[in-house]
């Protein structure tokens, strides 16, 4: 039952990223095209809302609903950070998807078999990752 | 309203909503928002081979898998319950520059079937796209920390200059193969 609510807001989230068409392939290259704004509209006004909420979250040292204090780990920087940046961006830019969006579509039940390939290849990348990462610069 | 739910949803009405996003998880459970992790979690839990990075209690984190298991739910409500076009309302623009450039025909869909049908696993362009695209995207999310959601949403919100590399890296990544090598592959 604890696992409920992150069911409903994923839900939710999985609805936004549809209905705003940020699931799709073609909004992707339209992005890396500059042909639009949609996409920069989305991540820019989701970034302004998400910094005023965490402002907001951390200056009222607010608590979350288990009575936990909220706190936010900072990110650390290795050379990964640009090195897998960039081609996770390769990957983004053939794929039209990242992670979120490739669930996403596996919900909406369009070309179920490609984006099935597609989710076992990113789960391949990533247990490739691991065994490789003391080979890897960081 | 109901009319208005089964439009595509304008960026003002979308991105603020997926910033809420944010928030909503660290007030109902104190989590932090990214997604990639649960490709790891999955391999943790499936396939961990004795791997170091893949042996840590996977158990912790159900709430992630949770998490995109109702993103799927969601594409499932989104697309198929309050409606979509056929047709993702993309710019003239760049109907016309697909069309000269990769000889796309269909703009039907998500997704262009030309390009993600399974059939095309028979020739090499099927397996960029379909399997070392997805791999490119499980392998780079890792190494980088992060993808769109814990970087670029969830880590530029919370001030972190280490994301702001990453999402330069995400879009040096993209520039370069929809600028450089896509010309090449078609």
């Amino acid at each position: 039952m604890k696992y409920v609510k992150y069911l409903v807001l994923g839900a939710l989230f999985g609805i936004i990223l549809t209905k705003s068409e940020v699931i799709s392939w073609w909004r992707i290259q339209e992005m890396f095209r500059f042909q639009s704004f949609h996409m920069y509209g989305v991540i820019g006004s989701a970034i302004l809302v998400g910094m005023v909420s965490i402002q907001l979250i951390k200056r009222n040292r607010l608590k979350s609903l288990d009575g936990e204090l909220i706190t936010l780990a900072d990110k650390k920087y290795n050379h990964g950070t640009w090195i897998g940046g960039t081609i996770f961006g390769l990957g983004w830019a053939l794929t039209g998807a990242c992670p979120g969006p490739l669930f996403a579509q596996i919900g909406t039940g369009v070309g179920v078999g490609a984006v099935a390939v597609l989710i076992l290849a990113a789960l391949a990348g990533t247990w490739t990752y691991s065994a490789l990462r003391d080979k890897l610069p960081m | 309203m109901l009319e208005l739910l089964q439009q595509p949803w304008p960026w003002y009405v979308a991105g603020p909503l997926i910033g809420l996003t944010v928030p909503a998880l660290l007030l109902v459970g104190n989590k932090a928002l990214g997604i990639s992790s649960s490709l790891r979690h999955v391999c943790a839990a499936c396939v961990p081979a004795g791997i170091p990075f893949l042996t840590y209690n996977w158990r912790a984190e159900i709430w992630n898998l949770v998490f995109v298991l109702g993103i799927a739910l969601g594409g499932f409500i989104g697309y198929r319950l309050l409606g979509h076009p056929d047709v993702v309302g993309i710019s003239a623009a760049t109907v016309r520059d697909l069309k000269a450039e990769m000889h796309l025909t269909d703009f039907t869909g998500l997704l262009p079937r030309e390009l993600f049908a399974l059939d095309n696993l028979a020739n090499w362009k099927g397996w960029v796209f379909l399997v070392l695209g997805g791999f490119l995207v499980g392998f780079g999310t890792r190494y980088a920390g992060g993808c769109t959601s814990g970087h670029a949403i969830s880590g530029l919100s919370n001030l972190q200059w280490v994301s702001l590399v990453a999402v330069i890296g995400f879009f040096a990544g993209g520039l370069l193969m929809t600028w450089v090598i896509y010309p090449m592959m078609f």
